[in-house]
């Protein structure tokens, strides 16, 4: 059969399309970079995709707070498509900046109303940090971590606390499993939570598990020479850690 | 009606802004200032009502989960009353005219919310339990920078954010027909031209040939084309030099030292040159793979940086992308390097001359400017360095550097008579007006003030979608010929491109960012983020077409001629018309003058100390501690191409050269390699610049690069070189240039100078001196990894294999690091033996291709030991050395006690450590040949450092020489 379609979406200041459609297509599966107006103005090009991904970057330069106005931008414009997307079966992941969208456009955590159950604040330093952390994977119904127990990945980002609106909310998303990916600790037992994250939860999911946002970068790990130890360790040749969540994205579709 | 929209932190804890003040307020000894919360405001103007503005807010500015916000008309009580219980509020705003990107993007983005047309500004508040005046003063020396900040205490008094109505057109005549020299020289400083009074008698007299005075705009244009940092006038220009080797005159100092280097090593090279365009275009340009070349430049934006950290060091950045977005039909940006020298960060704040911005708040400040504009960009910072001198107090250096990929054929463009002359970008301002010749003026307490207009604050939104655009246009080869606005503006970007043609430009066409721009400000204004294209009449609607679809505004302004006449004309009128012969011929040529004396070494004197304190003690000095705290503010991994990172191994030890693919999914690599021995300026100014160019080398080489495809870059930062003393260091250090450009058969493609590093100063007793920088040269070397899986990093990998040094060692301790620990002063300067260093280079290579080689580091500040600690902090691992067995020459008057200092913290240029894989041995020493080396060490499981001297045995752990690393990181970050 046909390989599956990711539409990588967008927006003037996303920086990490070319590497996450590659991702895409190292994995297996076909990608095609579109521009938001591009989108907005023909919804029907996404109709042959299966998986609509928003990727990392400072998307209309998240000068006001990180993807507010890309979100406000498929709010106004796109609400009806991206749910026609959803509804139909399709798989929506957001990387970095496009977690932020997802959270702020209310596809992710939101109530029925719209308001927020959660949200990514500043991380604690106050400061941008771009590092390596170590992942553990929570189970339930997240189909981009099936199978998966734990990634290494690099985060990048200033806004990527996740804050959830009450200590209810959080208790709710943990029983839903909705925050099936969290910051873990290193070999030498140290927490590598980089943000100051509530319970080090680095990405989430909506209750179908086909909604999927998460902080760390999996398309900045899929061959192993993009790791920072890699150099006499690693065979260069081989995968990194983050191609599964791709596979997995493909595997689900297919 | 002029809304405002205060947004607050529900919870004063995640109240960041306010921890940072109030921490830097009891820095300050503030002690009154023990609380404070602060706000994002927004000042909105438009046809809005209290329950649309609620809405905005609501929607746009604030997060339903963290924040809350208040409304109200500026002016209403609500907005200034205390909160917390802090009685005083504090605005501090950006300055009409000055960029503020955060209030434009709100602005865009109302129209989605149906309300197009609403002009909005953004500012930060304070509440802070202080009286006005030390609540205001507090705001300066912390968040505020007068050179482009309004600070507010209390109700707001503005009532509109509407600029000024538009300019008539006018065109103002200068006289220079009747001012003597002294009124040249006047006339020149009042109106900040810089040029000279030799230069203004040439305008003088071409105009009088005319039979008339200049236009204002007309003079302004030569200006800003003769300035020295548009056309390199010093450095280009006829020397008479007196040195150590006697008497010498060259005709054009550049071109007969570094341009001759590059001449030579291309012909040598014959059929199989590998350069492609160098010296020529915005930057240079060699051969990378079968479909692609590739380009780097690296620019300075020292006088911006000292008057604003932030905007500078953004807006440097910001340039120097668009050289490489702007060389021939476009180059990808693929990495950026920045380099910064200023001064210790404990410098006391009581000597600081007045005008002079703390080093750490400086330090701060243009990190956060690389910072935001680099990731904002997606552009990885992957290489660079900070060095510390007391001598960049007043004056400190920002270099920023790009380094980008193009399709081969690329980088040939001409322009075609009949092109259409299109900006495209960001609109323009009267931000950055007469930067360019600001920066060829001496910087001095009074420049905040008075060249304010000269900082620019860059908005990287805009170049992100300018540059999506460019590669689009470009791909679809859309027009003919592109360069960017930098220096000089239009002025320079369209007189540049029309140097031979000519152009017919209607100033009344470019797009303004507010009304009341004259013509000669929207000609020379330095507003950022901007490109001009020279566009075939037919391609017009197509390029139109794939700008609006990335969302970026092009406008046609004129035509390329072939009149060889530079007409600006404002609503069909003209405003200037200038002849380009004259324009880029005219300047007459000044002969300068220089000396330099022979350089002597200094009898060293000795304070005996144990290695193992000194090894920490040279850890924690600042050009050798960790810059961790800076590294990861940066991205450094999009693109997802970075190979060798900034920090390496399971330790996080630091890299030498770093490493990325030339592009997404193929194997071959660029490497960046930077040198910087500023120790050694005032010392020996050729070995400073050899110095340099052989760490840059040195440190491609250890990181793979293939010796034979190194390119070098120069950045020249010298001080007032009017004076022969200042300007013979500046020559010696070019013939510096050539003789290892050709010694290591690696050419220079590009290069820039910043003269006039200087800060003029009166001190309390009314008595005005000079601060000079160090003589500096920063040396860049572009090399490539035929294939980055075999790319190596300096991190030791397994207890068993052996560590080898590479060179010979000399008790070289003049300039060096240890120097700076006082346990010696002078010693033996480090000379750079050119054909010792390339053999070492060239070994070491051919031990890597042997696959005898695990890690590979270079050896510079710090010397020897402070290499090897580095290497055992990257890999978690230990070593034991035997310093005895390091291959060491020295005279028979160094003292026995001075010899393990001697070998473990010299600074011999051209030696490198290598860890041996078990069982490699005779493969490593086949590639030797006549090279001086030995093995020194075993590497060990025991994360320890095992040193045995002549005169002692001595040990630390790895934990304890990475705390001493980290030291300075973790305090500043």
């Amino acid at each position: 059969m046909l390989a599956p379609r990711a539409l990588v979406l967008r927006a003037p200041g996303t920086n990490c399309d070319h590497e996450t459609a590659s991702a895409f297509e190292r994995a297996g599966g076909i990608a095609r970079r579109v521009h938001v107006r591009a989108l907005a103005e023909r919804p029907s090009t996404a109709d042959d995709c299966q998986i609509l991904c928003i990727p990392g970057g400072f998307s209309y330069g998240d000068d006001i707070a990180s993807g507010r106005i890309f979100a406000l931008e498929l709010r106004t414009r796109l609400a009806e498509m991206l749910l026609r997307f959803r509804d139909r079966g399709g798989l929506v992941l957001g990387i970095c900046n496009g977690f932020q969208v997802l959270l702020q456009t209310g596809l992710l955590l939101a109530d029925p109303d719209g308001s927020r159950q959660a949200t990514l604040a500043h991380n604690t330093s106050g400061r941008y940090i771009d590092r390596w952390v170590r992942l553990r994977c929570e189970g339930g119904p997240c189909v981009f971590l099936a199978g998966l127990t734990e990634l290494e990945l690099p985060v990048a980002h200033a806004e990527g606390r996740f804050v959830p609106r009450a200590e209810s909310d959080l208790t709710a998303l943990t029983a839903a499993g909705q925050l099936p990916l969290r910051y873990a600790v290193d070999a030498t037992g140290g927490s590598t939570n980089p943000n100051g994250a509530v319970a080090d939860v680095a990405g989430a999911c909506d209750p179908t598990g086909r909604v999927f946002g998460l902080m760390p970068h999996p398309e900045r790990f899929v061959s192993a020479t993009q790791h920072p130890a890699w150099h006499g360790r690693l065979d260069p040749d081989s995968p990194g850690t983050g191609l599964a969540l791709f596979a997995n994205a493909l595997r689900a579709v297919s | 009606m002029l809304w405002e929209v205060d947004v607050i932190c529900r919870d004063a804890a995640s109240d960041h802004a306010a921890r940072e003040l109030v921490a830097g307020a009891q820095a300050l000894g503030v002690a009154a200032c023990t609380a404070s919360r602060t706000a994002a405001g927004w000042l909105l103007e438009g046809d809005l009502d209290r329950p649309a503005v609620e809405h905005i807010a609501a929607t746009l500015l604030a997060d339903s989960v963290t924040e809350t916000f208040r409304v109200g008309v500026v002016g209403d009580a609500t907005l200034t009353a205390a909160t917390d219980g802090l009685a005083t509020v504090v605005h501090v705003l950006p300055k009409a005219g000055v960029t503020d990107p955060a209030g434009l993007s709100a602005g865009e983005s109302l129209a989605l919310l149906g309300h197009p047309g609403v002009t909005v500004r953004s500012l930060k508040k304070y509440w802070v339990p202080l009286d006005p005046d030390a609540a205001a003063a507090m705001a300066r020396r912390l968040v505020a920078n007068e050179a482009i900040h309004d600070v507010v205490v209390g109700p707001l008094a503005i009532h509109s954010l509407a600029g000024g109505g538009a300019w008539t057109f006018a065109s103002e005549t200068v006289r220079l027909a009747d001012l003597d020299d002294t009124g040249l020289e006047k006339l020149s400083r009042d109106r900040c031209l810089a040029l000279t009074v030799a230069e203004l008698h040439a305008v003088r007299d071409h105009f009088q040939s005319l039979g008339r005075d200049p236009f204002e705009i007309e003079l302004e244009t030569i200006a800003q084309t003769w300035s020295e940092h548009c056309c390199h006038k010093t450095l280009t220009s006829p020397v008479d030099h007196e040195g150590p080797a006697g008497r010498v005159r060259y005709s054009n100092l550049l071109k007969e030292t570094v341009f001759a280097s590059t001449v030579k090593v291309r012909a040598a090279l014959g059929a199989s040159d590998w350069c492609v365009s160098v010296f020529r275009d915005n930057s240079g340009v060699v051969r990378f793979d079968g479909d692609h070349d590739i380009c780097v430049k690296v620019e300075t934006h020292n006088h911006p940086s000292a008057i604003e950290p932030y905007g500078g060091a953004a807006t440097g950045l910001g340039g120097v992308i668009r050289d490489v977005l702007g060389t021939g039909l476009s180059a990808k940006p693929i990495a950026n390097l920045d380099v910064f020298c200023v001064a210790p960060l404990d410098t006391p704040t009581e000597s600081l001359p007045r005008g002079v911005i703390p080093p750490r708040r400086l330090l701060a400040g243009v990190v956060a400017g690389v910072r935001d504009y680099g990731n904002r960009m997606g552009i990885p910072t992957i290489a660079g360095t900070v060095a510390f001198d007391p001598g960049y107090l007043g004056n400190p250096l920002v270099f920023c550097g790009t380094v980008g990929v193009m399709p081969r054929g690329a980088a040939d463009s001409a322009v075609v008579p009949g092109d259409l002359v299109v900006v495209a970008g960001g609109r323009t301002g009267r931000d950055g007006i007469h930067g360019a010749t600001f920066s060829s003026i001496e910087l001095s307490s009074e420049s905040e003030t008075e060249s304010g207009g000269a900082v620019q604050i860059g908005h990287a939104i805009h170049e992100k979608t300018l540059t999506d655009f460019v590669l689009e246009a470009a791909r679809q080869n859309l027009f003919h010929a592109m360069t960017d606005c930098g220096a000089g503006g239009l002025s320079s970007a369209v007189g540049e491109m029309a140097a031979t043609l000519g152009a017919d430009v209607d100033l009344d066409r470019v797009p303004l960012k507010y009304a009341g721009l004259s013509a000669t400000e929207a000609w020379i204004s330095e507003a950022q983020e901007r490109m001009v294209l020279a566009v075939p009449s037919e391609s017009w609607d197509k390029l139109a077409a794939v700008a609006a679809a990335e969302g970026v505004e092009a406008t046609a302004i004129g035509r390329f001629t072939g009149s060889g006449r530079l007409v600006l004309r404002w609503e069909g009128q003209t405003a200037g018309e200038l002849d380009c012969h004259f324009l880029h011929e005219g300047r007459p040529r000044r002969i300068l003058t220089s000396r330099s004396s022979a350089v002597v070494d200094r009898e060293a004197a000795w304070r005996p100390v144990g290695l193992t304190d000194a090894l920490q003690a040279v850890l924690a000095l600042p050009d050798v501690a960790s810059k961790e705290w800076i590294i990861r503010q940066y991205d450094h991994e999009v693109q997802g191409c970075s190979v060798t990172k900034p920090l390496l191994g399971p330790g996080g030890g630091p890299a030498d050269g770093t490493v990325i693919r030339g592009v997404l999914g193929r194997d071959r690599g660029v490497v960046i390699g930077v040198g910087l021995r500023h120790r050694l300026g005032r010392l020996d100014p050729y070995h400073m610049a050899a110095g340099s160019i052989v760490e840059a080398i040195s440190n491609a080489v250890a990181a793979g690069a293939d010796p034979d495809r190194i390119a070098l870059l120069d950045n020249f930062c010298w001080g007032d070189t009017r004076s022969p003393e200042t300007l013979g260091p500046l020559v010696e250090a070019c013939l510096a240039c050539h003789d290892m450009a050709i010694a290591f058969a690696a050419p220079f493609v590009s290069g820039k100078d910043s003269l006039n590093n200087v800060f003029a100063l009166t001190d309390a007793s009314g008595t005005s001196h000079e601060l000079s920088i160090p003589p500096t040269l920063l040396a860049t070397a572009l090399g490539q990894v035929p294939d980055v899986r075999r790319a190596i990093s300096p991190d030791l990998k397994r207890s068993g294999s052996r560590l080898a040094i590479v060179g010979l060692s000399r008790p070289t301790t003049a300039g060096s690091q240890l120097e700076l620990t006082g346990s010696v002063t002078g010693g033996e300067l480090p000379r750079v033996d050119a054909p010792a260093c390339r053999a070492a280079v060239r070994a070491v290579a051919a031990a890597q291709r042997a696959g005898s080689v695990l890690a590979c580091h270079d050896i510079s500040d710090g010397g020897l030991l402070a290499a090897v600690a580095e290497m055992a902090i990257g890999g978690g691992i230990g070593v034991a050395i035997n310093l005895t067995a390091v291959p060491f020459e020295a005279d028979a008057s160094l003292p026995a006690t001075a010899r393990d200092l001697a070998i473990a913290f010299g600074e011999s240029p051209g030696r490198f450590l290598c860890e041996i894989p078990t069982g490699s041995d005779t493969a490593f020493a086949a590639a030797m040949n006549d090279v001086p080396w030995a093995i020194i060490g075993d590497v060990t499981a025991t994360p320890v450092l095992e040193i045995i001297g002549t005169g002692e045995r001595d040990r630390v752990t790895v934990a304890d020489v990475a705390t001493a690393w980290r030291t300075l990181s973790k305090e500043a970050g």
